[in-house]
């Protein structure tokens, strides 16, 4: 390891702009003419448009256009689309409604634009689009999942009976039954997964250019992934052609997932530019992103697990019903199948699963895909029915997931996914050692002595990253390949630059990129520069997500060096007159092995480019692309043991302990790695302990529409975390790399609830575990102990 | 926001009738309840009066057993006067509690008892501290200021300009906050005054605002220990209830608070 090779905890090259408040960010961009856009959105959960008057509006100072849905449809400009194919049981397709950006008939959340403005001021804007008048038939909405798919219900698509999207199963429901039938012991629970608001710190903002002389089109956006938003907004919603559009991501504040899709918003923007004649900017105010960004999770599950009298697992049944909200965002149809059910084997050999999912329709805002997407939701499954099962059968839950460990590698689970390699029980050994796992029954005495109740829980999690290869993900339905893109290119002078298909919004890759530069050409990362997010610069990608750009990305890097290494030895073996083996490049020289000869990289490069004296036939140059499609996905693994102590009397949770033990193959640079397990373990512990989102189920007004109602996780709500890592080296992929930006959000819910449900001796409590909801089973447990 | 004119008076009286003049018109003493409101646009005052910069309203005295604090004081101001720590270390407690760091360096004093928010922290120690709430045009005691949600005794455009607080010989106050805004779900402010008298004050919880709990102030002041309160309760039929804390919660929440408060005299306990 270099100083700033792999390895290194190199400090993030990108902070400098962003503490000192020189990020740029869409919000920050401005071009000559702009105007604004305000949306005019629905305060209805389900209404029907009966007519629309934008007469007032037109008529107030600075408006430059008043655009409905009905201008919209006019222009051709199509319905939004969900990008993953989901086939049902009887193996029909799934039961899409339309949506379109802006809605023409009928409203089904409340915040779904129906209309824009655009005028010269913000203000402007937003005073006209409160001027246009629309006559609402209002509709009783439907939020409650349960509800949602009784019989008799109101539909709210036409497509989707019982608004049920599709009825989905994955595995062997008779090699289930048979496991369940031969059980010793059953272990049952039914789950509430709750719903999320993402939270970026930036909110969602597009500026869309249309420019007259050239009919090119611009967009600036706050996308995780620019070249598939151009292509979408190209192939689909013909706003533009694909040679005409450039998307521009740049300094993005945080996606989660939720800067993947392709909103309303976007197209209209750069749609309404064209009809106005003026640049539309729009900047999303928090309540826009707490209404419209899409949220995450929501599934009510039931499981069950069965095991023989030895304590091993025989088999899973698992049925889900998954709140889709009002219309199907760009993924969600992945979410909770391909994403989820195929992760219900854990860490352990389960020979029998079977899982069956319901998406359905309710009047809430969509849901895609949020940090975790779908595995946080199996980890959260798999991990309080183990936890669950150990405290029946009357064993520890370490004892009892070490006896059921995969352990041999590859492993073919029965929900299609071969692991590559892992080692759980190294994970598992390190967490409880750094939690002093054994010196909890002490710690909960003492803690007895000050009137808390003291818990400890575990969750021993696996996720799947880098979603690949290319030809698997679209047997299963994927509209779009997962592989990645890079160019390498060395400049005349020698510095570098990486053209990814990646882009960093928080993931740090102007850093980590550049090590593995660095690493491969000696060179120092300040002579290495990270190019991404703009569709004009990168050739192409497929953006950043599901923890993929290093297992993904970072190895499409690496083809491309291997490209640039092998032609500037062939450059330097020609100067020395040397054998094209015997060159070795390091600490920006270039050797010959075993003699005194040497050269400087800049000699190299300059070589390249003077094409004075090239071997023979060699095009000048020194500039390599190449795609990576990974041969299968990534399995990052580890163990997170929680320890709480509860305040009886108001049912305050404190976390007083909190240890991962992550196994993410090999690590770039492990600060950085850390950086995102912090992140992600406060956005689980909030998910365990505070986010809660509320709807009034007779209104479906979200209650929780600002901060002073949706609870965000503080500093001073967790822990100094005990971080540490093991590592088996992922064979997928040439830097054994497996993932690590979800983990933190995986794994640590259900570490959060067992350690609560064994504080309380009551398995019954619902995430969010509210201080209330603690309160009232911490009485449960005082009166139990008094009659004891 | 909708588009209002910000003014800066430079006197009480210039205040005054800058509100009386102008028609439609909010006072503004930090804004942490306004500003959000007109951001949501759903207030629009055509203008708002800044009262943080009249040097009427600012500074705070502390003269024998009473602590006056002008209402344009910031809480941070509160928190870290040394004559306040001495006097009623409670109080400054209190102040350094509320919000963060930038909510106590821009809110006032007087913008929180005005507006009387039912879950702000002040209230509770205006009324357990018997205080006396000063206008530009009168004097009003505790008891008969706050009159409910948000609302109090003061008139159309009457200016808050300070308060007196009555140093007590011992106090205490306990809160167990919101876990989203921070604001108290039960805060229970309780003082026993040099003549003997007991104050107990609940904000946060009551569906009518911050309130008096006499059943607990009669315990105390037969007997001023935390065990006096043993079994006492609130009936919840007059607490809140919301997505954070049903009424029955918050009616155990008061009595947790008023005895942590009982049990931590001279401080703040949360």
């Amino acid at each position: 390891m270099g100083v700033e090779g792999i390895g290194a905890r190199v400090a993030r090259k990108e902070d400098k702009r962003f503490i000192t408040g020189k990020g740029r960010y869409t919000d920050d961009m401005k071009v000559p003419g702009m105007h604004y856009a305000a949306f005019a959105r629905s305060p209805h959960a389900h209404a029907r448009i009966r007519s629309i008057d934008t007469s007032a509006a037109k008529a107030m100072p600075g408006v430059d256009g008043v655009l409905t849905g009905t201008e919209l449809a006019a222009d051709g400009i199509g319905n939004l689309i969900c990008g993953w194919m989901i086939k049902s049981k009887d193996g029909t397709p799934m039961k899409m409604g339309a949506f379109p950006a802006l809605a023409r008939e009928t409203v089904r959340f409340v915040g779904q634009p129906y209309a824009v403005v655009v005028a010269a001021t913000q203000a402007q804007a937003r005073d006209a689009a409160e001027a246009i008048v629309v006559d609402w038939e209002e509709l009783p909405a439907v939020i409650d999942l349960n509800y949602a798919i009784k019989k008799g219900t109101l539909q709210l698509h036409p497509e989707a009976e019982n608004n049920v999207i599709y009825d989905w199963e994955l595995g062997d429901s008779k090699a289930a039954d048979v496991a369940f039938a031969k059980a010793a012991h059953v272990t049952k629970l039914d789950l509430v997964n709750n719903r999320l608001v993402p939270n970026a710190m930036e909110p969602r903002a597009a500026l869309g250019v249309y420019d007259t002389g050239d009919e090119n089109y611009t967009l600036w956006t706050t996308s995780q992934n620019p070249h598939v938003a151009r292509l979408v907004i190209s192939a689909f919603y013909n706003v533009a052609p694909e040679n005409k559009l450039r998307v521009i991501a740049p300094d993005v504040g945080g996606g989660f997932g939720s800067k993947i899709f392709i909103y309303p918003e976007e197209i209209v923007c750069l749609w309404a530019s064209k009809k106005t004649g003026v640049p539309v900017k729009w900047v999303a105010d928090r309540t826009e992103a707490f209404l419209t960004d899409a949220h995450g999770r929501d599934h009510i599950t039931h499981a069950e697990m069965a095991f023989d009298a030895d304590n091993k697992m025989l088999g899973l049944k698992v049925d889900t019903i998954a709140n889709f909200g009002a219309y199907m965002s760009l993924f969600s149809s992945s979410v909770p199948t391909y994403l989820y059910a195929t992760l219900l084997s854990g860490q352990y050999v389960i020979p029998a699963i079977h899982a069956n999912v319901r998406a359905v329709y309710t009047n809430t805002s969509p849901v895609d895909a949020y940090r975790g997407a779908g595995r946080p939701e199996a980890t959260f499954v798999m991990e309080r029915l183990v936890e669950t099962a150990a405290r029946e059968l009357g064993v520890s839950p370490a004892e009892l997931r070490r006896k059921n460990f995969v352990r041999t590698f590859p492993y073919q689970t029965p929900v299609i996914m071969t692991y590559d390699a892992g080692d759980y029980e190294a994970s598992l050994n390190a967490a409880m050692q750094a939690a002093d796992y054994a010196g909890f029954g002490q710690r909960k005495l003492e803690a007895e002595k000050r009137g808390k109740l003291r818990g400890i829980g575990m969750s021993c999690y696996i996720e799947a990253c880098g979603i690949a290869p290319s030809a698997a993900v679209g047997s299963l339905g994927a509209g779009v390949g997962l592989w990645e893109s890079a160019e390498v290119r060395v400049n005349p002078i020698g510095t570098v630059e990486v053209l990814t298909g990646s882009h960093s919004h928080g993931q740090s890759h102007e850093t980590t990129f550049a090590q593995l530069v660095s690493q491969r050409l000696g060179l120092p990362i300040e002579n290495i520069s990270i190019v991404h997010g703009d569709t004009d610069k990168v050739q192409f990608g497929m953006g950043t997500y599901g923890s993929r750009s290093g297992a993904v990305g970072m190895s499409a890097i690496f083809k491309a060096l291997d490209k640039v290494e092998a032609k500037a030895k062939k450059i330097a073996a020609h100067l020395m007159e040397a054998s094209e083996g015997d060159i070795e490049i390091s600490n920006g020289e270039v050797r010959v092995a075993g003699t005194d000869k040497k050269l400087p990289w800049v000699s190299v490069a300059l070589g390249a480019y003077t094409g004075h004296n090239l071997p023979a036939g060699m095009e000048p140059g020194l500039k390599e692309g190449a795609f990576y499609d990974p041969t299968n996905f990534t399995f990052p693994a580890g163990c997170y043991i929680c320890e709480v102590e509860i305040d009886p009397q108001t049912g305050h949770t404190e976390i007083v302990q909190f240890v991962a033990a992550d196994d993410f193959g090999k690590l770039i640079n492990p600060m950085v790695v850390e950086g995102q397990v912090h992140g992600g373990i406060a956005q689980g512990v909030g998910q365990a302990l505070m986010e809660a989102c509320h709807y009034d189920t007779e209104t479906g007004q979200l209650i929780t529409a600002s901060y002073n109602d949706y609870t965000m996780p503080r500093a001073d709500d967790l822990p100094s975390f005990k971080v540490s890592t093991t590592e088996t080296i992922c064979p997928g992929n040439p830097l054994g790399m497996k993932g690590c930006g979800e983990a933190g959000a995986i794994g640590s819910p259900p570490a959060v609830i067992n350690a609560i449900t064994d504080a309380l001796g009551d398995n019954s409590i619902t995430m969010p575990a509210t201080a209330e909801k603690v309160w009232r089973l911490a009485q449960k447990a005082t009166m139990r102990q008094a009659a004891e | 926001m909708y588009e209002t004119t910000y003014h800066r008076p430079k006197s009480l009286a210039e205040a005054a009738s800058l509100f009386s003049s102008s028609g439609d018109a909010t006072y503004i003493s930090g804004g942490h309840t306004l500003l959000p409101t007109l951001k949501a646009r759903l207030a629009q005052p055509a203008n708002l009066i800044d009262l943080r910069h009249v040097p009427e309203l600012k500074g705070l005295q502390v003269t024998g057993d009473t602590v006056t604090i002008g209402a344009a004081t910031t809480h941070r101001e509160v928190a870290m006067s040394a004559d306040v720590k001495k006097a009623i270390p409670t109080l400054a407690a209190l102040a350094g509690s509320i919000g963060d760091p930038a909510v106590r360096h821009l809110g006032t004093m007087g913008g929180s008892v005005a507006n009387n928010d039912p879950a702000a922290d002040y209230p509770a120690a205006v009324l357990a501290l018997a205080a006396t709430v000063s206008t530009n045009k009168r004097q009003i005691a505790a008891d008969q200021y706050f009159t409910g949600l948000y609302s109090t005794s003061l008139e159309e455009g009457e200016i808050l300009t300070k308060v007196a607080f009555k140093a007590p010989a011992q106090s205490g106050y306990a809160k167990f906050r919101n876990p989203a805004s921070h604001y108290p779900m039960a805060g229970v402010f309780v003082a026993k005054h040099k003549d003997g008298s007991v104050r107990v004050a609940v904000t946060g919880a009551g569906n009518n605002g911050v309130f008096r709990w006499k059943a607990a102030e009669e315990a105390l002041a037969k007997n001023f220990s935390a065990d006096a309160l043993k079994g006492l309760t609130v009936d919840k039929a007059g607490m809140m209830g919301d997505i954070h804390g049903s009424a029955e919660y918050r009616a155990n929440l008061v009595a947790v608070m008023a005895r942590r408060a009982m049990e931590n005299l001279g401080k703040l306990t949360m």
